[in-house]
Protein backbone atom coordinates (compact mmCIF):
# COMPACT_ATOMS: atom_id res chain seq x y z
CA UNK A 1 0.00 0.00 0.00
CA UNK A 2 1.58 3.25 -1.14
CA UNK A 3 1.44 6.45 0.86
CA UNK A 4 -1.37 8.10 -1.15
CA UNK A 5 -3.39 4.90 -0.77
CA UNK A 6 -3.01 5.07 2.98
CA UNK A 7 -4.16 8.67 2.94
CA UNK A 8 -7.14 7.83 0.79
CA UNK A 9 -8.19 4.98 3.04
CA UNK A 10 -7.83 7.18 6.08
CA UNK A 11 -9.92 9.89 4.50
CA UNK A 12 -12.61 7.39 3.56
CA UNK A 13 -12.93 6.01 7.05
CA UNK A 14 -13.24 9.54 8.39
CA UNK A 15 -15.95 10.85 6.10
CA UNK A 16 -18.05 7.82 5.18
CA UNK A 17 -20.44 6.45 7.76
CA UNK A 18 -20.31 2.79 8.58
CA UNK A 19 -24.00 2.25 7.90
CA UNK A 20 -25.82 3.70 4.89
CA UNK A 21 -29.03 3.77 6.96
CA UNK A 22 -27.34 6.05 9.44
CA UNK A 23 -26.31 8.40 6.67
CA UNK A 24 -29.85 8.58 5.36
CA UNK A 25 -31.16 9.26 8.85
CA UNK A 26 -28.57 11.96 9.45
CA UNK A 27 -29.37 13.66 6.17
CA UNK A 28 -33.16 13.32 5.98
CA UNK A 29 -34.15 12.69 9.59
CA UNK A 30 -35.22 16.24 10.37
CA UNK A 31 -37.13 16.56 7.12
CA UNK A 32 -39.04 13.34 7.84
CA UNK A 33 -39.78 14.48 11.39
CA UNK A 34 -41.14 17.77 10.05
CA UNK A 35 -43.49 16.01 7.64
CA UNK A 36 -44.66 13.55 10.29
CA UNK A 37 -45.32 16.41 12.69
CA UNK A 38 -47.29 18.26 10.02
CA UNK A 39 -49.44 15.23 9.27
CA UNK A 40 -50.09 14.46 12.92
CA UNK A 41 -50.79 18.07 13.87
CA UNK A 42 -53.27 18.44 11.03
CA UNK A 43 -55.04 15.12 11.63
CA UNK A 44 -55.47 15.67 15.35
CA UNK A 45 -56.68 19.22 14.83
CA UNK A 46 -53.74 20.63 16.73
CA UNK A 47 -53.40 23.09 13.85
CA UNK A 48 -56.40 24.17 11.79
CA UNK A 49 -56.69 21.60 8.97
CA UNK A 50 -58.41 24.19 6.82
CA UNK A 51 -55.16 26.20 6.78
CA UNK A 52 -52.72 23.28 7.08
CA UNK A 53 -54.45 20.33 5.39
CA UNK A 54 -52.99 16.89 6.04
CA UNK A 55 -50.29 15.78 3.62
CA UNK A 56 -52.43 13.05 2.10
CA UNK A 57 -55.00 15.67 1.08
CA UNK A 58 -52.24 17.74 -0.52
CA UNK A 59 -50.87 14.67 -2.26
CA UNK A 60 -54.36 13.84 -3.53
CA UNK A 61 -54.79 17.38 -4.86
CA UNK A 62 -51.39 17.18 -6.52
CA UNK A 63 -52.19 13.83 -8.08
CA UNK A 64 -55.55 15.07 -9.34
CA UNK A 65 -53.96 18.15 -10.84
CA UNK A 66 -51.29 16.13 -12.57
CA UNK A 67 -53.46 13.25 -13.78
CA UNK A 68 -56.12 15.52 -15.25
CA UNK A 69 -53.37 17.53 -16.90
CA UNK A 70 -54.52 20.82 -15.36
CA UNK A 71 -51.33 21.37 -13.38
CA UNK A 72 -49.22 20.02 -16.22
CA UNK A 73 -50.26 22.97 -18.36
CA UNK A 74 -49.26 25.31 -15.56
CA UNK A 75 -45.90 23.60 -15.18
CA UNK A 76 -45.29 23.80 -18.91
CA UNK A 77 -46.01 27.50 -19.17
CA UNK A 78 -44.01 28.29 -16.02
CA UNK A 79 -41.02 26.32 -17.28
CA UNK A 80 -41.28 28.05 -20.60
CA UNK A 81 -41.24 31.51 -19.00
CA UNK A 82 -38.41 30.80 -16.58
CA UNK A 83 -36.47 28.73 -19.12
CA UNK A 84 -36.62 31.36 -21.86
CA UNK A 85 -35.51 34.09 -19.48
CA UNK A 86 -32.77 31.93 -17.96
CA UNK A 87 -31.45 30.89 -21.36
CA UNK A 88 -31.37 34.51 -22.51
CA UNK A 89 -29.55 35.52 -19.32
CA UNK A 90 -26.95 32.82 -19.97
CA UNK A 91 -26.64 33.70 -23.65
CA UNK A 92 -25.92 37.33 -22.79
CA UNK A 93 -24.43 37.12 -19.29
CA UNK A 94 -21.66 34.63 -19.97
CA UNK A 95 -20.23 36.19 -23.16
CA UNK A 96 -20.46 39.74 -21.80
CA UNK A 97 -18.99 38.58 -18.49
CA UNK A 98 -16.10 36.91 -20.31
CA UNK A 99 -15.45 40.13 -22.23
CA UNK A 100 -15.67 42.27 -19.10
CA UNK A 101 -13.31 39.98 -17.24
CA UNK A 102 -10.73 40.07 -20.00
CA UNK A 103 -10.84 43.59 -21.34
CA UNK A 104 -10.43 46.33 -18.78
CA UNK A 105 -11.89 48.96 -21.04
CA UNK A 106 -15.16 47.04 -21.41
CA UNK A 107 -15.39 46.51 -17.68
CA UNK A 108 -14.69 50.13 -16.86
CA UNK A 109 -17.29 51.29 -19.34
CA UNK A 110 -20.03 48.89 -18.24
CA UNK A 111 -19.43 48.63 -14.52
CA UNK A 112 -21.13 51.83 -13.24
CA UNK A 113 -24.34 51.31 -15.18
CA UNK A 114 -24.45 47.62 -14.28
CA UNK A 115 -23.99 48.43 -10.60
CA UNK A 116 -26.90 50.86 -10.83
CA UNK A 117 -29.15 48.34 -12.60
CA UNK A 118 -28.15 45.60 -10.21
CA UNK A 119 -29.03 47.61 -7.14
CA UNK A 120 -32.48 48.39 -8.54
CA UNK A 121 -34.82 45.61 -7.49
CA UNK A 122 -36.26 43.74 -10.45
CA UNK A 123 -39.65 43.67 -8.74
CA UNK A 124 -39.62 47.45 -8.40
CA UNK A 125 -39.02 47.63 -12.13
CA UNK A 126 -41.77 45.16 -13.01
CA UNK A 127 -44.42 47.90 -13.35
CA UNK A 128 -42.06 49.71 -15.73
CA UNK A 129 -41.62 46.54 -17.81
CA UNK A 130 -45.40 46.09 -17.86
CA UNK A 131 -45.81 49.63 -19.14
CA UNK A 132 -43.23 49.02 -21.82
CA UNK A 133 -44.07 45.47 -22.82
CA UNK A 134 -47.68 44.98 -21.76
CA UNK A 135 -49.10 42.50 -19.28
CA UNK A 136 -48.41 39.44 -21.46
CA UNK A 137 -45.54 37.01 -21.71
CA UNK A 138 -42.90 39.55 -22.72
CA UNK A 139 -42.88 41.53 -19.48
CA UNK A 140 -42.87 38.35 -17.38
CA UNK A 141 -39.95 36.86 -19.25
CA UNK A 142 -38.12 40.16 -19.21
CA UNK A 143 -38.38 40.69 -15.47
CA UNK A 144 -37.04 37.17 -14.85
CA UNK A 145 -34.29 37.76 -17.40
CA UNK A 146 -33.37 41.03 -15.71
CA UNK A 147 -33.03 39.47 -12.28
CA UNK A 148 -31.12 36.39 -13.48
CA UNK A 149 -28.72 38.28 -15.73
CA UNK A 150 -26.70 39.96 -13.00
CA UNK A 151 -25.63 36.99 -10.90
CA UNK A 152 -24.41 35.21 -14.05
CA UNK A 153 -22.72 38.30 -15.44
CA UNK A 154 -20.95 39.26 -12.24
CA UNK A 155 -19.89 35.72 -11.37
CA UNK A 156 -18.45 35.24 -14.86
CA UNK A 157 -16.59 38.55 -14.76
CA UNK A 158 -15.20 37.77 -11.31
CA UNK A 159 -14.23 34.26 -12.33
CA UNK A 160 -12.27 35.49 -15.33
CA UNK A 161 -10.55 38.24 -13.37
CA UNK A 162 -9.45 35.82 -10.70
CA UNK A 163 -7.73 33.46 -13.12
CA UNK A 164 -4.15 32.93 -11.97
CA UNK A 165 -1.96 35.18 -14.13
CA UNK A 166 0.89 32.71 -13.63
CA UNK A 167 -1.04 30.02 -15.45
CA UNK A 168 -1.74 32.42 -18.29
CA UNK A 169 1.96 33.26 -18.49
CA UNK A 170 2.86 29.57 -18.46
CA UNK A 171 0.59 28.98 -21.46
CA UNK A 172 2.03 32.03 -23.18
CA UNK A 173 5.57 30.74 -22.61
CA UNK A 174 4.64 27.71 -24.74
CA UNK A 175 3.57 30.05 -27.50
CA UNK A 176 -0.18 29.88 -26.91
CA UNK A 177 -2.18 32.46 -28.87
CA UNK A 178 -4.69 34.69 -27.11
CA UNK A 179 -7.50 32.46 -28.31
CA UNK A 180 -5.75 29.31 -27.08
CA UNK A 181 -5.08 30.91 -23.70
CA UNK A 182 -8.73 31.83 -23.50
CA UNK A 183 -9.99 28.40 -24.51
CA UNK A 184 -7.55 26.27 -22.55
CA UNK A 185 -6.79 28.36 -19.46
CA UNK A 186 -9.24 31.17 -18.79
CA UNK A 187 -12.48 29.38 -19.61
CA UNK A 188 -11.83 26.22 -17.56
CA UNK A 189 -10.43 28.27 -14.68
CA UNK A 190 -13.53 30.46 -14.59
CA UNK A 191 -15.99 27.58 -14.85
CA UNK A 192 -16.53 26.96 -11.10
CA UNK A 193 -17.28 30.65 -10.58
CA UNK A 194 -19.67 30.65 -13.53
CA UNK A 195 -21.53 27.73 -11.98
CA UNK A 196 -21.97 29.66 -8.75
CA UNK A 197 -23.66 32.38 -10.81
CA UNK A 198 -25.79 29.83 -12.66
CA UNK A 199 -27.06 28.29 -9.45
CA UNK A 200 -27.78 31.63 -7.86
CA UNK A 201 -29.67 32.70 -10.98
CA UNK A 202 -31.74 29.52 -11.08
CA UNK A 203 -33.06 30.29 -7.61
CA UNK A 204 -33.71 33.89 -8.58
CA UNK A 205 -35.50 32.79 -11.74
CA UNK A 206 -38.05 30.78 -9.77
CA UNK A 207 -38.55 33.61 -7.31
CA UNK A 208 -39.28 36.14 -10.04
CA UNK A 209 -41.37 33.62 -11.94
CA UNK A 210 -43.73 33.23 -9.03
CA UNK A 211 -43.89 36.94 -8.33
CA UNK A 212 -44.69 37.76 -11.95
CA UNK A 213 -47.29 35.02 -12.19
CA UNK A 214 -48.98 36.26 -9.05
CA UNK A 215 -49.34 39.77 -10.41
CA UNK A 216 -50.79 39.37 -13.85
CA UNK A 217 -51.32 35.87 -15.13
CA UNK A 218 -54.06 33.33 -15.69
CA UNK A 219 -51.79 30.32 -16.00
CA UNK A 220 -48.67 29.03 -14.37
CA UNK A 221 -47.74 27.42 -11.08
CA UNK A 222 -47.38 30.79 -9.36
CA UNK A 223 -50.83 31.75 -10.56
CA UNK A 224 -52.22 28.47 -9.19
CA UNK A 225 -50.89 29.26 -5.72
CA UNK A 226 -52.74 32.58 -5.70
CA UNK A 227 -55.83 31.27 -7.45
CA UNK A 228 -56.23 28.23 -5.21
CA UNK A 229 -55.93 30.43 -2.16
CA UNK A 230 -58.51 32.82 -3.60
CA UNK A 231 -60.93 29.93 -4.20
CA UNK A 232 -60.05 28.41 -0.85
CA UNK A 233 -58.68 25.21 -2.41
CA UNK A 234 -56.00 25.01 0.24
CA UNK A 235 -54.73 21.49 -0.59
CA UNK A 236 -54.27 22.60 -4.19
CA UNK A 237 -52.45 25.72 -3.01
CA UNK A 238 -49.99 23.62 -1.04
CA UNK A 239 -49.67 21.20 -3.95
CA UNK A 240 -48.57 24.13 -6.15
CA UNK A 241 -46.15 25.35 -3.47
CA UNK A 242 -44.59 21.92 -3.15
CA UNK A 243 -44.39 21.75 -6.91
CA UNK A 244 -42.41 25.00 -6.96
CA UNK A 245 -40.08 23.73 -4.27
CA UNK A 246 -39.63 20.55 -6.32
CA UNK A 247 -38.80 22.57 -9.44
CA UNK A 248 -36.19 24.52 -7.48
CA UNK A 249 -34.61 21.36 -6.12
CA UNK A 250 -34.63 19.76 -9.54
CA UNK A 251 -32.99 22.76 -11.21
CA UNK A 252 -30.29 22.87 -8.58
CA UNK A 253 -29.69 19.13 -8.78
CA UNK A 254 -29.30 19.35 -12.56
CA UNK A 255 -26.77 22.17 -12.24
CA UNK A 256 -24.82 20.37 -9.53
CA UNK A 257 -24.70 17.23 -11.66
CA UNK A 258 -23.47 19.24 -14.64
CA UNK A 259 -20.87 20.96 -12.50
CA UNK A 260 -19.67 17.62 -11.16
CA UNK A 261 -19.21 16.41 -14.71
CA UNK A 262 -17.38 19.50 -15.93
CA UNK A 263 -15.33 20.26 -12.81
CA UNK A 264 -14.30 16.80 -11.70
CA UNK A 265 -10.82 18.15 -11.02
CA UNK A 266 -11.79 20.58 -8.30
CA UNK A 267 -11.86 19.76 -4.61
CA UNK A 268 -15.33 20.96 -3.93
CA UNK A 269 -17.21 18.75 -6.31
CA UNK A 270 -15.17 15.59 -6.00
CA UNK B 1 32.83 23.09 -32.75
CA UNK B 2 29.16 22.83 -31.88
CA UNK B 3 26.49 22.43 -34.52
CA UNK B 4 24.40 25.37 -35.70
CA UNK B 5 21.26 24.19 -33.93
CA UNK B 6 22.84 23.32 -30.61
CA UNK B 7 21.11 25.96 -28.50
CA UNK B 8 24.04 28.28 -27.94
CA UNK B 9 23.18 31.73 -26.64
CA UNK B 10 24.85 35.08 -27.06
CA UNK B 11 23.97 37.99 -24.80
CA UNK B 12 25.18 41.32 -26.08
CA UNK B 13 25.11 44.50 -24.00
CA UNK B 14 21.90 43.36 -22.35
CA UNK B 15 20.36 46.09 -20.21
CA UNK B 16 17.08 46.42 -18.38
CA UNK B 17 15.63 48.83 -15.88
CA UNK B 18 12.29 49.62 -14.32
CA UNK B 19 10.64 52.95 -13.67
CA UNK B 20 9.68 53.04 -10.03
CA UNK B 21 7.42 55.67 -8.53
CA UNK B 22 10.25 57.98 -7.54
CA UNK B 23 13.27 56.91 -9.59
CA UNK B 24 14.66 54.80 -12.38
CA UNK B 25 15.92 51.41 -11.19
CA UNK B 26 18.56 49.86 -13.39
CA UNK B 27 18.66 46.09 -12.93
CA UNK B 28 20.86 44.65 -15.67
CA UNK B 29 23.74 46.76 -16.93
CA UNK B 30 25.20 45.70 -20.25
CA UNK B 31 25.60 41.97 -19.79
CA UNK B 32 27.84 40.21 -22.31
CA UNK B 33 27.95 36.46 -22.23
CA UNK B 34 28.30 33.47 -24.51
CA UNK B 35 26.73 30.19 -23.50
CA UNK B 36 27.79 27.15 -25.45
CA UNK B 37 25.09 24.86 -26.77
CA UNK B 38 24.54 21.88 -24.50
CA UNK B 39 26.30 23.44 -21.54
CA UNK B 40 24.78 24.45 -18.27
CA UNK B 41 24.87 27.85 -16.64
CA UNK B 42 23.76 28.81 -13.15
CA UNK B 43 22.79 32.39 -12.34
CA UNK B 44 23.31 33.40 -8.72
CA UNK B 45 23.18 36.73 -6.95
CA UNK B 46 21.61 38.51 -4.05
CA UNK B 47 17.86 38.98 -3.88
CA UNK B 48 16.87 41.76 -6.26
CA UNK B 49 20.04 41.47 -8.35
CA UNK B 50 18.02 40.68 -11.48
CA UNK B 51 18.25 36.90 -11.83
CA UNK B 52 14.58 36.45 -12.61
CA UNK B 53 14.62 39.49 -14.88
CA UNK B 54 17.49 38.02 -16.90
CA UNK B 55 15.83 34.64 -17.18
CA UNK B 56 12.53 36.20 -18.27
CA UNK B 57 14.33 38.15 -20.98
CA UNK B 58 15.97 34.94 -22.19
CA UNK B 59 12.53 33.29 -22.16
CA UNK B 60 11.10 36.12 -24.24
CA UNK B 61 8.54 36.96 -21.57
CA UNK B 62 10.10 40.39 -21.20
CA UNK B 63 12.02 42.70 -23.55
CA UNK B 64 15.40 44.22 -22.74
CA UNK B 65 15.75 48.00 -22.85
CA UNK B 66 18.98 47.78 -24.80
CA UNK B 67 21.07 45.04 -26.32
CA UNK B 68 19.80 41.64 -27.25
CA UNK B 69 20.02 37.90 -27.23
CA UNK B 70 20.73 35.61 -30.13
CA UNK B 71 20.16 31.87 -30.15
CA UNK B 72 22.37 30.01 -32.62
CA UNK B 73 22.84 33.35 -34.34
CA UNK B 74 19.14 34.25 -34.61
CA UNK B 75 17.90 37.25 -32.60
CA UNK B 76 15.31 36.45 -29.97
CA UNK B 77 11.94 38.14 -30.31
CA UNK B 78 9.36 36.96 -27.79
CA UNK B 79 8.83 33.36 -26.81
CA UNK B 80 10.09 30.63 -29.11
CA UNK B 81 9.69 26.93 -29.65
CA UNK B 82 13.39 26.23 -29.09
CA UNK B 83 13.03 27.32 -25.45
CA UNK B 84 11.00 26.08 -22.50
CA UNK B 85 10.63 27.60 -19.05
CA UNK B 86 10.37 25.80 -15.73
CA UNK B 87 8.99 28.23 -13.21
CA UNK B 88 9.56 28.40 -9.50
CA UNK B 89 6.08 26.97 -8.93
CA UNK B 90 4.87 23.99 -10.98
CA UNK B 91 2.07 26.05 -12.62
CA UNK B 92 0.04 22.98 -13.49
CA UNK B 93 -3.48 23.36 -14.85
CA UNK B 94 -5.67 21.91 -12.08
CA UNK B 95 -8.32 20.67 -14.53
CA UNK B 96 -5.90 18.50 -16.50
CA UNK B 97 -4.51 15.17 -15.38
CA UNK B 98 -0.75 14.75 -15.00
CA UNK B 99 -0.50 13.28 -18.50
CA UNK B 100 -2.60 16.05 -20.08
CA UNK B 101 -0.57 18.68 -18.26
CA UNK B 102 2.62 17.21 -19.65
CA UNK B 103 1.11 17.13 -23.14
CA UNK B 104 -0.16 20.72 -22.82
CA UNK B 105 2.90 22.45 -24.27
CA UNK B 106 2.89 20.23 -27.35
CA UNK B 107 -0.85 20.59 -27.88
CA UNK B 108 -0.60 24.36 -27.64
CA UNK B 109 2.02 24.20 -30.36
CA UNK B 110 -0.34 22.29 -32.61
CA UNK B 111 0.88 18.71 -32.25
CA UNK B 112 -2.03 16.29 -32.81
CA UNK B 113 -3.40 15.05 -29.53
CA UNK B 114 -2.57 11.38 -29.95
CA UNK B 115 1.05 12.14 -30.77
CA UNK B 116 1.32 14.68 -27.94
CA UNK B 117 0.02 12.12 -25.44
CA UNK B 118 2.42 9.51 -26.76
CA UNK B 119 5.40 11.78 -26.22
CA UNK B 120 4.06 13.03 -22.91
CA UNK B 121 3.87 9.42 -21.69
CA UNK B 122 7.57 9.02 -22.38
CA UNK B 123 8.52 12.05 -20.29
CA UNK B 124 6.10 11.18 -17.50
CA UNK B 125 8.02 7.91 -17.28
CA UNK B 126 11.35 9.77 -17.40
CA UNK B 127 10.45 11.81 -14.29
CA UNK B 128 9.23 8.68 -12.56
CA UNK B 129 5.49 9.41 -12.48
CA UNK B 130 4.06 6.68 -14.71
CA UNK B 131 1.84 5.47 -11.87
CA UNK B 132 0.37 8.94 -11.49
CA UNK B 133 -0.35 9.79 -15.14
CA UNK B 134 -4.12 9.89 -14.60
CA UNK B 135 -4.07 11.79 -11.33
CA UNK B 136 -5.22 15.41 -10.74
CA UNK B 137 -2.53 17.95 -9.77
CA UNK B 138 -4.10 18.53 -6.34
CA UNK B 139 -3.36 14.91 -5.51
CA UNK B 140 0.41 15.38 -5.98
CA UNK B 141 3.08 16.32 -3.49
CA UNK B 142 5.14 19.47 -4.11
CA UNK B 143 8.09 17.56 -5.51
CA UNK B 144 5.89 15.43 -7.76
CA UNK B 145 4.13 18.52 -9.09
CA UNK B 146 7.45 20.15 -9.86
CA UNK B 147 8.52 17.00 -11.73
CA UNK B 148 5.36 17.27 -13.83
CA UNK B 149 6.36 20.84 -14.69
CA UNK B 150 9.79 19.61 -15.71
CA UNK B 151 8.30 16.83 -17.83
CA UNK B 152 5.99 19.34 -19.54
CA UNK B 153 9.00 21.48 -20.49
CA UNK B 154 11.01 18.48 -21.69
CA UNK B 155 8.13 17.13 -23.79
CA UNK B 156 8.39 20.02 -26.24
CA UNK B 157 12.04 18.97 -26.69
CA UNK B 158 13.55 22.43 -26.34
CA UNK B 159 17.15 23.17 -27.16
CA UNK B 160 17.27 25.50 -24.18
CA UNK B 161 15.80 24.84 -20.78
CA UNK B 162 15.29 27.88 -18.53
CA UNK B 163 14.70 27.26 -14.84
CA UNK B 164 13.90 29.87 -12.18
CA UNK B 165 14.69 28.49 -8.72
CA UNK B 166 12.99 25.27 -9.70
CA UNK B 167 13.57 23.53 -6.37
CA UNK B 168 13.30 26.53 -4.08
CA UNK B 169 10.04 25.38 -2.53
CA UNK B 170 11.16 21.81 -1.90
CA UNK B 171 12.55 20.28 1.27
CA UNK B 172 16.31 19.63 1.41
CA UNK B 173 16.02 15.89 0.80
CA UNK B 174 13.71 16.14 -2.20
CA UNK B 175 15.86 18.92 -3.57
CA UNK B 176 18.96 16.71 -3.61
CA UNK B 177 17.07 13.98 -5.44
CA UNK B 178 15.69 16.45 -7.97
CA UNK B 179 19.10 17.99 -8.63
CA UNK B 180 20.49 14.58 -9.39
CA UNK B 181 17.54 13.82 -11.65
CA UNK B 182 17.92 17.13 -13.48
CA UNK B 183 21.62 16.49 -14.17
CA UNK B 184 20.76 13.02 -15.49
CA UNK B 185 18.02 14.38 -17.77
CA UNK B 186 20.27 17.21 -18.94
CA UNK B 187 22.90 14.64 -19.90
CA UNK B 188 20.37 12.50 -21.75
CA UNK B 189 18.51 15.25 -23.58
CA UNK B 190 21.53 17.34 -24.60
CA UNK B 191 19.85 20.64 -23.89
CA UNK B 192 21.39 23.92 -22.88
CA UNK B 193 20.37 24.50 -19.28
CA UNK B 194 20.19 27.89 -17.60
CA UNK B 195 19.14 27.76 -13.99
CA UNK B 196 18.56 30.57 -11.53
CA UNK B 197 19.23 29.60 -7.94
CA UNK B 198 19.80 31.02 -4.48
CA UNK B 199 21.74 27.99 -3.47
CA UNK B 200 25.49 28.10 -4.23
CA UNK B 201 25.89 24.39 -3.70
CA UNK B 202 23.10 23.75 -6.19
CA UNK B 203 24.80 26.09 -8.65
CA UNK B 204 28.09 24.19 -8.43
CA UNK B 205 26.38 20.82 -8.55
CA UNK B 206 24.37 21.65 -11.69
CA UNK B 207 26.42 24.03 -13.76
CA UNK B 208 29.53 24.25 -15.93
CA UNK B 209 29.65 27.99 -15.36
CA UNK B 210 28.20 30.23 -12.69
CA UNK B 211 27.19 33.79 -13.47
CA UNK B 212 27.31 35.98 -10.39
CA UNK B 213 25.04 39.01 -10.73
CA UNK B 214 26.21 41.94 -8.62
CA UNK B 215 23.86 44.28 -6.87
CA UNK B 216 24.42 47.70 -8.38
CA UNK B 217 26.60 48.78 -11.26
CA UNK B 218 29.51 46.32 -11.02
CA UNK B 219 30.09 43.98 -13.93
CA UNK B 220 28.73 40.45 -13.49
CA UNK B 221 31.37 37.75 -13.06
CA UNK B 222 31.57 34.35 -14.64
CA UNK B 223 33.11 31.45 -12.73
CA UNK B 224 34.05 28.14 -14.32
CA UNK B 225 32.96 25.12 -12.32
CA UNK B 226 34.28 22.35 -14.54
CA UNK B 227 34.46 19.58 -11.97
CA UNK B 228 34.17 16.00 -13.21
CA UNK B 229 30.71 14.45 -13.12
CA UNK B 230 29.00 12.97 -11.25
CA UNK B 231 29.86 15.61 -8.72
CA UNK B 232 30.45 14.83 -5.12
CA UNK B 233 29.41 17.62 -2.77
CA UNK B 234 31.89 16.47 -0.15
CA UNK B 235 34.96 16.28 -2.40
CA UNK B 236 37.77 18.78 -1.72
CA UNK B 237 37.45 20.26 -5.20
CA UNK B 238 33.73 20.88 -4.69
CA UNK B 239 34.35 22.51 -1.34
CA UNK B 240 37.06 24.71 -2.88
CA UNK B 241 34.63 25.83 -5.61
CA UNK B 242 32.09 26.66 -2.99
CA UNK B 243 34.59 28.76 -1.07
CA UNK B 244 35.62 30.59 -4.23
CA UNK B 245 31.97 31.41 -4.91
CA UNK B 246 31.42 32.57 -1.35
CA UNK B 247 34.38 34.91 -1.78
CA UNK B 248 32.54 36.46 -4.74
CA UNK B 249 29.87 37.49 -2.27
CA UNK B 250 32.52 38.73 0.15
CA UNK B 251 31.43 36.12 2.64
CA UNK B 252 34.57 34.10 3.11
N1 LIG C 1 7.74 44.40 -13.13
C1 LIG C 1 8.62 45.11 -12.38
N2 LIG C 1 8.40 46.41 -12.14
C2 LIG C 1 9.27 47.13 -11.39
N3 LIG C 1 10.37 46.64 -10.87
C3 LIG C 1 10.65 45.34 -11.06
C4 LIG C 1 9.78 44.50 -11.82
N4 LIG C 1 10.30 43.25 -11.85
C5 LIG C 1 11.42 43.32 -11.14
N5 LIG C 1 11.65 44.56 -10.67
C6 LIG C 1 12.79 45.01 -9.88
O1 LIG C 1 13.95 44.52 -10.48
C7 LIG C 1 14.87 44.07 -9.52
C8 LIG C 1 15.31 42.66 -9.85
O2 LIG C 1 14.22 41.80 -9.72
P1 LIG C 1 14.34 40.24 -9.96
O3 LIG C 1 13.03 39.64 -9.75
O4 LIG C 1 14.99 40.02 -11.27
O5 LIG C 1 15.36 39.84 -8.78
P2 LIG C 1 15.92 38.42 -8.41
O6 LIG C 1 17.38 38.48 -8.54
O7 LIG C 1 15.23 37.35 -9.15
O8 LIG C 1 15.55 38.37 -6.87
P3 LIG C 1 15.10 37.12 -5.98
O9 LIG C 1 16.35 36.37 -5.67
O10 LIG C 1 14.55 37.77 -4.74
O11 LIG C 1 14.10 36.35 -6.74
C9 LIG C 1 14.21 44.20 -8.17
O12 LIG C 1 14.74 45.30 -7.50
C10 LIG C 1 12.76 44.43 -8.49
O13 LIG C 1 12.23 45.36 -7.58
MG1 LIG D 1 13.76 35.81 -8.64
Amino acid sequence: MSFPDILRTAARSLTLPRLPALAILRRYGLLAAFLVLWQAASKTGWVNPAVFPPLDAIAAALWKGLSTGALLDDIAISLQRAGTAYAAAIAIGIPVGLLMGQIRLVEQALDPILQLFRQTSALALYPVFILLLGLGEASKIFVIFWATLFPILLATTGGVKEVDAKLVEMARSYGASRLTVFRRVILPAALPAIFIGLRLSATTALLLLIASEMIGANKGVGFQVMNAQYNFQIPLMFAAIFLLAGLGLLANALLVALQRRLCRWSDRTN
Amino acid sequence: MTSLQSGGLSLRNLSKGYALADRQLSVLNGINLDIEGGSSLAIVGASGSGKTTLLRILAGLEDPDRGGVTIDGTPVRGVGTERAVIFQEPRLLPWLTVLDNVAFGLEVRGTPRAEALERARHYVRLVGLSDFAGVWPRQLSGGMAQRVGIARALTVQPRILLLDEPFGALDAMTRLVMQEELVRIWGEEKVTMIVVTHDLEEAIYLADQVLVLPKGEDAPRLIETDLPRPRDRTSPAFVRQREALLREFGLH
